[in-house]
């Protein structure tokens, strides 16, 4: 797995380490998907600070990484997209619509937090 | 053009090879950081959509000027099926792929120049260009 994977009481965080291929992205999608059934996951952090690319091939995947989770009863907040790569995302009308981001990994927990204690441990979608 | 480097693509290894290059070079030329994203992405773009219409070919990066201003050349190059029209390629949300759609016209709208050649049969070659303001 290029990406590591680390359980934190109820959230699952997956810290991007460098560059992905586009096969890597799958994988963790595919990983995380899998995951927050295993091991009961009320969330899932996807820290993408080290990504200094989002093109539309990952900006796709986090989003269907985010839906999928939802699907699977759980939320996924994307922490940690740096200033440039929100550049040029917008420029490239990639705006990651229904996913909710935070600025960095301890944003990302306190809005999970936030969501699990409101509503008795489901987060909602918008926030 | 003074230096160009070419970077085959086969593979998405290739592409973040490629993404990779373009951003070393463009930081040697001076560019801002948020341009390296903006250029890395591009070749991002252009590499994958090589290796989704037309599976290999390649992306040349250069060193260009122009009236003594210094540029960066992003040309992708294969030998694929071509694209029957390209107005509806450039189209935002037209996709054969199944992908966003976004490939072609997000490029343009990240460089500073583009063209676009095509013959069905024969392949497609996309050249960009990014100026240092």
């Amino acid at each position: 797995m290029a990406v590591p994977i680390l359980k934190q009481g109820p959230y699952l965080i997956a810290s991007v380490q460098s560059a992905l291929t586009d096969a890597e992205l799958l994988e963790l999608r595919n990983a995380l998907v899998l995951m927050v059934g295993k091991y009961r996951s009320r969330g899932v952090i996807v820290d993408v600070t080290a990504m200094d690319v989002m093109d539309s091939f990952a900006s796709r995947t986090l989003r269907d990484i985010a839906h999928m989770i939802r699907l699977r009863g759980a939320e996924t907040v994307i922490v940690g997209i740096q200033p440039e790569v929100a550049f040029t995302m917008v420029q490239l009308g990639l705006t990651l619509e229904g996913v909710a981001t935070a600025l960095d990994l301890e944003e990302g927990l306190t809005f999970l937090d936030r969501g699990v204690k409101k509503l008795g441990g489901h987060v909602g979608a918008s926030g | 053009m003074k230096e160009e480097t070419r970077v085959p693509i086969q593979s998405d290894h290739d592409i973040v090879t490629a993404r990779q290059r373009g951003r070393t070079l463009a930081q040697q030329l001076g560019f801002s950081n948020s341009n390296l994203t903006v250029i890395a992405t591009a070749i991002s773009e252009l590499a994958r959509n090589i290796l989704l219409y037309a599976k290999k070919g390649e992306l040349t990066l250069g060193i260009i000027e122009n009236n003594g201003r210094q540029g960066l050349s992003v040309v992708a190059r294969d030998q694929g099926p071509g694209i029957p029209d390209i107005n509806r390629a450039m189209d935002v949300g037209y996709s054969t792929s199944g992908s966003l759609g976004l490939g072609l016209p997000g490029v343009r709208r990240l460089m500073d120049d583009f063209e676009i050649v095509s013959r069905v049969g024969k392949g497609t070659t996309v050249t960009t260009a990014k100026w240092k303001p």
